[in-house]
């Protein structure tokens, strides 16, 4: 009984029905956070004491660095369940996720870079944390690159999710690297235990652009999962009846 | 006005600011657009199925 809503969950038109409902509400709140977090970030937060207005950057450099991550979680969670359970709506929400967490780890490395130059006095540094994102962007590139390589979609399916469930290790990597070795990059500041160490009027409009960023993305998985599943339940009966809806 | 341009100055940092912004809104109205297209086409291809579907 308590397990029916994750069964659910493996039916194409549920879950094509529940996307089509739940897209309007996510890309409405994404656009309600992510327009606080822009102004609060550039308009009402104070400048920073010591890197003035350049800190900025932190509004559009961390959410795409946290966001990188959590796109490669749910990618290598969904390429679990579908291996474990057989659920094929599971490889299609993998399958959704490449080229978005290539965008946003893209965006990272870039606005890392631009927030690198003035900081650090340099653009690039083989900083542990950055050799390994953009280790990261290659693992999404090669699962975009290897997926559309295999025509076979249950190939392709069973072949990228072992893929992205190996690559999986480099998240926690990511993460602990600036604990693990020495960086330039500071330590946690706002997603760790206890009280995070910057100031509310700061921590706020940031806090704003993590949830906008998670609910953007989550309007983008579900508008890419519906387009996923009207491909590749191209014989199902329940087509017709979602289209004429 | 001085007001303004001192602020899209962001204090000597706007080489640096500005950019970073623009990359990351043009990668999120990028991600909006392959979205939607995506949907889109999927659809269209469904209906030309279920139209030859119809015919057949």
């Amino acid at each position: 009984m308590a397990w029916t809503w994750f069964h659910k969950l493996g039916s194409p038109p549920y879950v094509y029905k529940l996307a089509a409902t739940l897209t309007p509400w996510l890309a409405w709140i994404a656009a309600a956070l992510i327009a606080y977090g822009l102004i609060g970030g550039l308009v009402i937060s104070p400048a920073d004491y010591q890197q003035g207005e350049g800190y900025r950057i932190v509004y559009v450099h961390a959410p795409t660095a946290w966001m990188s991550l959590q796109v490669y979680m749910v990618m290598a969670v969904a390429s679990a369940v579908a291996l474990i359970w057989r659920i094929k709506v599971a490889h299609a929400v993998a399958a959704c996720c490449g080229i978005m967490g290539a965008t946003f780890t893209a965006c990272a490395l870039a606005t890392g870079s631009l927030w690198g130059g003035p900081m650090w006095g340099t653009y690039w540094e083989w900083d542990p944390r950055i050799i390994f994102e953009l280790v990261l962007l290659f693992q999404f590139l090669g699962y975009v690159g290897l997926r559309s390589a295999i025509d076979d979609t249950q190939r392709a399916d069973r072949i990228c999710a072992l893929l992205a469930i190996v690559g999986v290790v480099n998240i926690p990597i990511i993460h602990f690297s600036v604990e693990w070795w020495n960086s330039l990059h500071q330590t946690a500041s706002v997603m760790k235990l206890g009280k995070p160490t910057m100031p509310l009027d700061m921590l706020f409009p940031l806090l704003s652009m993590f949830l906008g960023y998670a609910a953007l993305f989550g309007a983008l998985l579900l508008t890419r999962l519906r387009a996923e599943l009207l491909s590749r339940e191209r014989s199902a009966t329940w087509i017709r009846e979602v289209l004429h809806a | 006005m001085a007001g303004l341009t001192e602020y899209l100055d962001m204090g000597g940092y706007a080489r640096y600011v500005w950019p970073a912004y623009i990359i990351v809104i043009a990668a999120i109205a990028l991600n909006i657009f392959l979205a939607r297209r995506a949907l889109k086409r999927a659809r269209a291809a469904a209906v030309r199925r279920l139209a030859i579907k119809g015919d057949s």
